[in-house]
């Protein structure tokens, strides 16, 4: 981990002020609260990359008694306080996590990709930098270095790969499965640590009203139609051997040769630069 | 010519009566229900026949006769498939009402079987009323020749280097100018981390509308997705921006669609660049799940040089798998086994050396997009499946691959001091 002293931007006033915003997750088989699983793979980032008094846990949602438990959950991972901003059940978060982020003013804000509770669209971080005008970086699995008014950090892409950007800050990044797991919450350390309920007025989410939600239902699994017009056709679809698909087959020629004709393959597929 | 079997009871009946003073004469019309070979008026002034000579033989080698008296089927057959093959309605959108804009991840450049689903999907919106088109967006290259046949009707594509590599950021202020421009009905886009979730999110944020996410069903004007982390179906109203999960419609396969190259008439204004791209890091291929690696090289009982099949694959950069024979000889760990009983692999290339394919293997690999074989048996099952098959002793192949590679970069290297 690279932390240089910056001459300007969000990071010169010493370290990287980072602030994690965490939602209520809930246990994908018994139901219960917890905390969200990419959120705190966040904090667990944001733990990383700076000292634990740099970091503001921030959530918007009830005061109720389940939801405080859960936030203990990020607590316990080594956390001081959490700022509780209270907001009535179905209300949009958004108006009031923006006044919060605005106020603490960080230089860096991680969230999960997306929460495990509501509609759970993963639109928030969007909306948030639309709102504030920030820089939006997208699966990030680490942060590499911050220099400044920039970092470098790696984003995650499908099959493992990673990719290398420069991230303007302030910025919102969003973290998911691909970062590294969230450490344990230990129950003493969250059973001492504060949370700080902060009230502001929140927006009902009126158009969330005409929605209707149910169970989720198992997805009708994709049946093979077959469109043959004649029986000959249809047996063949059912009786499918590997047949000879139009492949290009090289034969008698150089290994040499044969190996060019690999070589150019993968090259046109991208595979091998 | 039309396919309909027009019968001529009377023909059929002269044909059949061989004392008719007419059928000689039929006989020579239909030229060869009977041909010479198979009956002749023998010395005696007997008719002989020649039973082997009766008949055709089928496209699955077996020997037909026809009695119909119908004249022999091979010309027929031929026509018939080749009107098959065109048998798709084809579909020219002139003058379109509306469009229904898809944004595909295109990996490769080329149409995923998501991208695919979401082009059945647009179909099944653009279908609902008259003249709707299906608008696809693609950034960089396109390679896919079958645009057409998946149901588009209109293709923009968006060329640069400002496209290349991770660039939201331009890619947003394209499909502004294009929101400006054609004002699609409805914004599709894949649910996918390639890179469509986070742009169709942030063109709803920019546009300021709600999007309706992990859709996976979209039925009377509704749509229904998967809220707070798969547990619960959210149903409502369809909104313009649409991130749809794969399997949400079914790829189109019965019309022909023109594809017709289309460009924006406004300039696209790019934005200050606030995340740069520095390229992709090289990642130990060991270290992804065979599961989910994009290029295999997997090796089987044709392998003899061990170390050299190592070599290749870590010069390669490719994950390295192994058929269950070579497994089970203890060459290679049970968890780099690739087929039915190991792991069932989605690699976009894979790269069999040495594998003649069983059955089971070639379950473990359905979902390969390209698979090229390397064999000493030109009639093995993985050379029938394989995409490019290479006839030769595996281990000499890729030794030459290596050399390829190695001199390729070596080039490289020079050039660059």
């Amino acid at each position: 981990m690279l932390l240089r002293e910056g001459s300007k931007g969000a990071a010169s006033s010493g370290a990287l002020k980072v602030a994690a915003l965490v939602s209520l997750g809930r246990h994908p088989v018994t139901g219960r609260g917890r905390r969200a699983e990419q959120d705190a793979r966040a904090v667990e980032l944001g733990l990383s990359l700076t000292s634990s008094e740099h970091i503001s846990l921030i959530h918007a949602g009830t005061a109720a008694d389940e939801t405080v438990q859960a936030m203990r959950g990020y607590l316990g991972m080594g956390l001081d306080a959490l700022d509780l901003i209270v907001q009535p059940p179905d209300a949009d978060v958004l108006p009031a996590l923006a006044t919060r982020v605005m106020e603490t003013r960080p230089g860096l804000v991680l969230c999960g990709s997306r929460g495990e509770s509501g509609e759970a669209s993963g639109m928030l971080p969007y909306l948030l930098a639309e709102r504030l005008g920030w820089t939006l970086v997208s699966g990030v699995a680490k942060v590499e270095a911050v220099e400044g008014d920039s970092m470098t950090v790696l984003q995650a892409l499908p099959r493992g790969q990673r990719r290398r950007l420069k991230v303007r800050l302030p910025a919102i990044a969003t973290v998911d499965s691909a970062a590294p797991p969230p450490r344990q919450s230990a129950f003493g350390p969250a059973r001492r640590a504060k949370v700080r309920h902060f009230e502001l007025s929140g927006q009902i989410d009126a158009e969330a009203a005409d929605w209707t939600v149910s169970p989720a239902r198992k997805r009708p699994k994709r049946l093979k139609i077959v469109k043959a017009s004649s029986a000959r056709d249809r047996f063949k679809v059912a009786a499918a051997k590997a047949e000879g698909g139009g492949g290009q087959v090289v034969k008698g020629v150089s290994a040499q040769a044969g190996a060019e004709a690999i070589l150019k393959l993968l090259r046109e597929e991208g595979v091998v630069r | 010519m039309s396919d309909i079997i027009r019968r001529d009871p009377r023909r059929e009946h002269i044909l059949r009566n061989r004392l008719h003073p007419d059928h000689g004469v039929v006989l020579a019309l239909v030229g060869g229900a009977l041909s010479d070979a198979a009956r002749w008026i023998g010395p005696s002034g007997l008719v002989r026949r020649n039973p082997h000579a009766v008949g055709f033989i089928g496209p699955n080698g077996l020997r037909r006769i026809d009695r119909s008296g119908a004249p022999t089927s091979g010309l027929r057959s031929a026509a018939k498939s080749e009107a098959a093959s065109d048998s798709r309605r084809e579909v020219v959108i002139s003058e379109p009402a509306f469009y229904i804009a898809v944004v595909a991840d295109l990996p490769g450049g080329r149409l995923s079987a998501h991208d695919r689903d979401l082009l059945g999907l647009a179909r099944q919106l653009a279908d609902a009323e008259r003249d709707g088109a299906v608008l696809l967006l693609a950034f960089g290259e396109l390679r896919d020749e079958g645009l057409g046949d998946s149901g588009v009707d209109r293709v923009l594509e968006f060329k640069g280097g400002h496209y290349d590599g991770y660039g939201p950021e331009a890619r947003l202020a394209t499909l502004f100018v294009v929101e400006r421009d054609l004002r699609p009905r409805h914004w599709i886009f894949p649910e996918s981390t390639l890179g469509g979730g986070e742009l169709g999110r942030r063109l709803a944020a920019r546009l300021g509308v709600r999007p309706a996410t992990q859709v996976w069903q979209i039925a009377d004007g509704r749509c229904t997705g998967r809220g707070a982390a798969g547990a619960t179906d959210i149903t409502r109203a369809l909104p313009s921006v649409v991130l749809a999960l794969p399997e949400c419609g079914e790829p189109v396969t019965d019309t022909r669609h023109a594809a017709t190259p289309l460009a924006v008439t406004a300039a696209v204004a790019l934005p200050l660049r606030r995340v740069e791209d520095l390229g992709a890091v090289a990642v130990d291929p060991a270290g992804v799940a065979l599961a989910e690696a994009e290029f295999i090289l997997s090796a089987g009982n044709g392998i003899t040089d061990w170390d050299g099949f190592h070599h290749a694959a870590k010069v390669l950069g490719a994950a390295e798998g192994a058929s269950r024979v070579a497994v089970d000889n203890g060459f290679m760990p049970r968890h780099r086994q690739v087929g039915a009983t190991g792991t069932w692999v989605t690699a976009r290339v894979y790269l069999a050396a040495g594998i003649s394919g069983a059955i089971q293997h070639l379950q473990g690999i359905q979902s390969c997009e390209k698979v090229v074989a390397i064999n000493t048996d030109p009639g093995c099952d993985m050379v029938k499946r394989a995409d490019l098959a290479v006839i030769g002793n595996a281990g000499e192949v890729l030794g030459e691959l290596v050399k390829l590679i190695g001199k390729t970069q070596g080039e490289r290297r020079d050039v660059a001091a």
